[in-house]
């Protein structure tokens, strides 16, 4: 009796045949073992993923030369079929479990509810197997828990019962889909570390991830796709550390850590140094003493910020990290002046904030510019790209702001037939070059990218992320670089902050934290993240 | 790096979990509010109403004998009486509240009945009406939307345009059609009066078919919405049928806005079968208040309108205690944690 | 029975594309042109006269000089749906300016307060948003007495509540647009961001309330001179004409039948019109 899936050829299309998503991929996934789908966004590993489960979605046409499950035959099976493999046979665990669970529904029902469509035990035995999976997958007081609805939850709690949820009828395969994506570090760590039980345990992992590091955990072989094909595909070791196809290496190659530091993450050769810093000049933000507390609720009080001071000087790139709650946000935008502190001062430039009004603010404005996370809800809808760049070129004839406009898209890596496009038709990486094309627009000192690169393909990031050193390098730009991306900030950062519940924990030179952490926090946040093996031919990374 | 030992579990992910006691607290001041609400309302609805009377053209008491023929001086003597105008505004004033807070909502000299009871008689008719009509046009529309979203373009197409006549055909003229057919042309309902269930079938229906388009729409196009939603892929994966899906999980989502809505609807509803009780010669409150219209009886105007700002604010409260009953997301606004 | 734009105001209904829409919508844009040129020169269409009664050809079925047959005191019933096209549609369009006028001044104000104010305004509107907009009517008709113009005003007035609440969200939901802080955040003036921003995102919502609008005024009217309220004999009127026709049903099936066909086309046609419009002009989430 053959286990686990066995998949050849397989072929997903949409649209009656015209547009085919997937082409020809080949997969093996045994019991106990775990393989991992690896691409980025538009490689397609999503759809296969559902392909598998029979959830590509309504108008897709999925055609194979061998799609098997154990002795099943997956290709011929109609809805009736199809139900009784899924959940049973195999099961589906997707990110960002707010979504995934239906938020009307308590958390033990949703546990419960494989159990029910397959009809396996009574009720009693049911509601039994829905504590001891939730305790099983580390949830604590699971009677309590199970009574609750998914947003009482934390995020890891959620993911946590998602995964019981897939794991109550026992399938033999469990297909992950990002399961990790949407959490802080130090919550994925401990999740990976659930899913490697699970695979011990002797179930069938497939793991769908864009990043590579996390794989690298997991997975015994790693398949990488592109454009719908599979590009190579072996184990996870060799794949990574000596990659036979220019895209995987090129994929690879674009992971910041601290190995890439002072090297383009684009082509791998070594940037220049970037200018010393000048410690005489005054500092181009000075923060000092700044406190910002919420009202949270009807008696509560949040300390979103609390007591922290920093400087940044010419030319600096300075990282602040920190998972959720941790108040990196709002520091921003304390710094950017959207939001005003209830103690300490932030001086831009040697001007207060809390000083400056009318005419003399906007101008200040100009001097310090933001760059989100999705620069499509900061775009008026309505507006081409040349407008929007436009907008920050005030005291200009028309022509000269298309002109100077163009100047700034080529600065961002764009060319001039972009000017008259609308935002809603680019891609992610080039909406994030407009929007910093637009920041370099009003030629200010300092940027502050709060996650910009977070939602990018890890290409796209590396490119990005190129782009910042490159304009740090030519225009002496200061970088506030806010992120919860560990590697890339030591990637790009020269200092670095980290922050927890508002409070700075630690801060100092980036490379110096990180080798060696004194504060309990830093080290449990690096030891949480998931780093990629050393590749085979690389040089000794710097260390001082 | 990965030499560092991983702290335990505890500290750095689990929330406390928040006691049952807080969802007590919850519903309990959303109960609060809303009679903080209700008391608003009241108060505001008769203040409104009594500065209506005293700015309307004329004196007083001749607006409210307005429509009376034979103005005898014992009548007049009996409106200066109960509305207290031969004393100063404020006293007038605080009288009038006295009496709506005691359950007096005045009397119709016209029709020489107190307010109160002319609302009583009328109210069970109009309310048989408007729940026939609501409940009809509930189970229409739910049918249509679980038998027709997320079911392709041509499904859509076919709803979306029955829908559209639904609301954009005006219900009094679908009400004076099926009278002709089914009245006149085939009798098989009566075409007026009250008396029994059969003559509730045509205004029922009639009433039901505008409120089912828009319920149709709203429910349709949240469980479209709805069955996109991630969670739906994992219900799915675990195996669960399409029955299962809709009913058992989507439906739930699409009612909620539905309900909020229908605080709206039902306001309409209720003007709506003033209109329909004028068309089939139904007796009811709506025809009380248009005859009270026409005829110019100014007090029983005025009770009509306070019971009625009082009935539509209490049942826009249901709603909303029912709406954090469905969506326990709601439970969090309410302050719980 | 008029709650039927409500839902599309709150935004709580969208526009599906379907196959053909675009035909669709030309040809009830096609219709409603016509419609508009009945209500602005009925001469063009009809020569008779609608008021003109003729004792000898009462209830004339259709045929023989009347083409859609003559009513109770022998008017001729073409005429007088032509003529009607005129009452319903300044109604609509009246009251939907009024509704327009009132609901943009509370709505702005609304939408822009901030902290205690807004939390009052909020409560207050959300009160105020309870009442139906037809008992309102209803009570002003009562008020100001019955004639067509009160009936303008009462039915405008009593929109204004739904207007404001709409328009409260929709200057809320741009007030913190994410494009309205870049602006700011690049250096723009206050005024320049509302005047290049702000409004020209607010408009295109406000187009759509305020077709669709007018085809739920047009049924309220109707609605109300169905009852009495509204128009009085001997205007030619949709909604006043099938109220008469009650007492003639068993005798004369057509006078209870083209007025309220014209009025369902009118309103067809509006409301096509105008979930075309919230496609292509409401964007966002609001869509």
């Amino acid at each position: 009796m053959t286990r686990g899936l066995s998949v050849r050829g397989l072929s997903v299309s949409f649209d009656g045949g015209v547009t085919t998503v997937v082409r020809g991929i080949d997969l093996d996934l045994a019991p106990g073992e775990c393989v991992a789908l690896v691409g980025e966004s538009g490689s397609g590993k999503s759809v296969t993923a559902r392909a598998l489960l029979g959830v590509a979605g309504a108008g897709a046409m999925v055609s194979a030369d061998r799609l098997r499950w154990g002795d099943t035959d997956l290709r011929g099976l109609d809805e009736k079929g199809w139900r009784a493999v899924r959940g049973a046979g195999i099961g589906l665990v997707l990110q960002d479990a707010l979504g995934s669970l239906d938020p009307l529904r308590r958390i033990g029902a949703e546990v419960a509810e494989a159990l029910e469509v397959h009809r396996i035990g009574t009720r009693a035995e049911q509601t039994a197997s829905v504590r001891r999976l939730l305790h099983e997958v580390g949830v604590p007081e699971p009677e309590l828990r199970a009574a609750q609805y998914p947003h009482e939850l934390s995020g890891g709690l959620r993911q946590r019962a998602l995964i019981a949820s897939a794991l109550s009828a026992a399938p033999e395969v469990v297909i992950a889909d990002e399961p990790t994506t949407a959490l802080d570090v130090t919550v994925q760590a401990r999740i990976l570390a659930l899913l490697g039980d699970l695979r011990r345990a002797g179930t069938g992992l497939l793991l769908i991830s864009h990043d590579l590091a996390v794989v690298s955990q997991l997975a015994d072989r790693v398949v990488v796709l592109r454009g719908g094909e599979v590009v190579e595909q072996g184990a996870t070791r060799d794949i990574l550390t000596a990659p036979n196809t220019e895209y995987t290496r090129t994929l690879v190659r674009s992971v910041p850590s601290a190995a890439s530091k002072g090297r383009s993450l684009v082509t791998g050769d070594p940037l220049p140094e970037p200018p010393a810093l000048d410690d005489d000049r005054p500092p181009v933000v000075a923060v000092t003493g700044v406190t910002k507390r919420y009202r949270a609720g009807a008696r509560a009080e949040l300390t979103a910020v609390d007591d922290v001071s920093f400087r940044l000087a010419r030319g600096e790139v300075l990282g602040i990290v920190g998972e959720s709650g941790s108040g990196k946000s709002t520091l921003g935008r304390i710094v950017l002046g959207h939001v005003s502190p209830d103690a300490g001062t932030v001086h831009v430039h040697g001007s207060r904030w809390s000083e400056v009004r009318g005419g003399a603010r906007r101008s200040l404005r100009r001097r310090i510019q933001i760059v989100s996370q999705d620069p499509l809800g900061s775009f008026d809808p309505r507006y081409t790209v040349a407008r929007i760049i436009g907008e920050a070129l005030p005291h200009r004839t028309a022509a000269q702001r298309r002109t100077r406009a163009a100047e700034l898209l080529r600065a961002v890596g764009l060319d001039d037939r972009h000017l008259d496009r609308r935002p809603s038709t680019l891609s992610g990486g080039q909406r994030q070059r407009v929007a910093i094309a637009r920041a370099l627009g009003t030629d200010p000192d300092v940027l502050v990218c709060d996650e910009a690169v977070s939602a990018l393909d890890v290409t796209v990031q590396a490119q990005v992320l190129d782009l910042l050193e490159s304009l740090r390098a030519t225009t002496g730009v200061a970088i506030v670089f806010i992120s919860h991306d560990l590697g890339v900030v030591h990637h790009i950062a020269d200092r670095v902050l980290v922050m927890k519940d508002g409070r700075v924990v630690e801060s100092g030179d980036v490379r110096e934290i990180f080798a060696a952490p004194a504060h309990p926090y830093t080290r449990a946040l690096l030891a949480a993240v998931p780093a990629l093996p050393e590749p085979a031919d690389s040089l000794p990374a710097e260390r001082t | 790096m990965t030499t560092h030992a991983l702290p335990a579990a505890a500290d750095l992910e689990v929330r406390r979990a928040p006691a049952a006691r807080h969802r007590f607290v919850a519903v309990g001041r959303t109960l609060v509010r809303r009679l903080v609400d209700i008391a608003v309302v009241l108060f505001a609805s008769a203040t409104l109403v009594f500065v209506m009377l005293q700015l309307m053209p004329g004196e007083p008491e001749d607006v409210l004998l307005r429509g009376i023929f034979e103005i005898t001086p014992a009548v007049r003597a009996e409106v200066i009486q109960d509305y207290g105008l031969d004393r100063p505004v404020l006293l007038q004033y605080g009288q009038y509240l006295l009496g709506i807070l005691q359950g007096d909502l005045g009397a119709s000299y016209q029709i020489r009945k107190p307010v109160t009871e002319i609302i009583a008689a009328n109210i069970g008719n109009t309310a048989a009406l408007a729940g026939a009509g609501l409940a009809l046009a509930i189970a229409m529309a739910t049918l249509i939307a679980l038998v027709s979203a997320g079911r392709g373009a041509l499904a859509s197409l076919v709803t979306q345009a029955v829908e559209l006549l639904a609301i954009s055909v005006p219900s009094f003229w679908i009400g004076l059609l099926l009278l002709t057919a089914f009245s006149f042309a085939i009798p098989i309902f009566p075409s007026s009066g009250a008396d029994g269930p059969l003559a509730l079938v045509l205004p029922a229906v009639t009433l039901a078919i505008p409120l089912t388009g828009v319920l149709s729409q709203i429910l349709r196009e949240r469980m479209d919405e709805a069955l996109d939603l991630p969670f739906v892929t994992t219900v799915r994966t675990r195996g669960a049928g399409e029955f299962r899906v809709r009913v058992r999980h989507v439906l739930r989502h699409a009612v909620l806005p539905a309900l909020t809505f229908s605080g709206a609807v039902l306001g309409s509803l209720l003007i709506g079968t003033a209109v329909i009780e004028t068309l089939f010669a139904r007796p009811g409150l709506g025809r009380v208040l248009l005859n009270a219209v026409i005829a110019g009886d100014i007090p029983l105007i005025m009770g009509v309108i306070v019971f009625g700002a009082v009935l539509f604010v209490v049942i826009n409260s249901l709603v909303d205690v029912l709406a954090t009953a469905v969506d326990p997301r709601l439970r969090i606004e309410a302050g719980v944690s | 029975m008029v709650v039927s734009a409500a839902a599309l105001q709150t935004g709580l209904v969208r526009s599906r594309p379907f196959p053909g829409g675009t035909v669709v919508a030309v040809v009830a844009g096609a219709v409603l042109l016509v419609i508009v040129a009945l209500a602005i020169a009925p001469g063009l269409f009809v020569q008779v006269d609608p008021l003109a009664a003729d004792p000898t050809r009462t209830l004339q079925p259709p045929g023989d000089g009347h083409p859609l047959g003559t009513d109770q005191l022998g008017r001729d019933v073409w005429a007088r749906v032509v003529h009607g096209a005129q009452a319903s549609l300044l109604l609509g369009v009246g009251a939907v300016l009024v509704s327009l006028t009132g609901g943009i001044v509370i709505g702005v104000v609304a939408g822009l307060s901030r902290g205690a104010a807004d939390r009052v305004l909020s409560r207050g509107l959300d009160i105020l948003f309870a009442f139906p907009d037809l008992l309102i009517a209803i009570v002003l008709v009562a008020l100001l007495g019955v004639s067509l113009p009160t009936l303008l005003i009462a039915i405008g007035i009593g929109a204004i509540p739904g207007y404001a609440r709409i328009l409260r969200s929709q200057v809320q939901l741009v007030r913190s647009a994410g494009y309205v802080e870049a602006a700011r955040g690049i250096g723009v003036p206050g005024i320049l961001v509302a005047v290049r921003h702000i409004v020209p995102n607010a408009i295109g919502p406000l187009l759509v309330l305020a077709t669709i609008g007018v085809g739920t005024a047009i049924i309220s009217a109707s609605a109300l001179s169905f009852v009495g309220l509204g128009a009085q004999p001997p205007t030619p009127e949709w909604g006043l004409m099938l109220s008469e026709s009650r007492n003639y049903l068993g005798l004369a099936p057509w006078l209870g039948i083209w007025p309220g066909v014209f009025l369902a086309v009118t309103v067809i046609a509006i409301n096509v019109v105008g979930r075309r419009l919230q496609r292509r002009f409401v964007s966002g989430a609001a869509r």
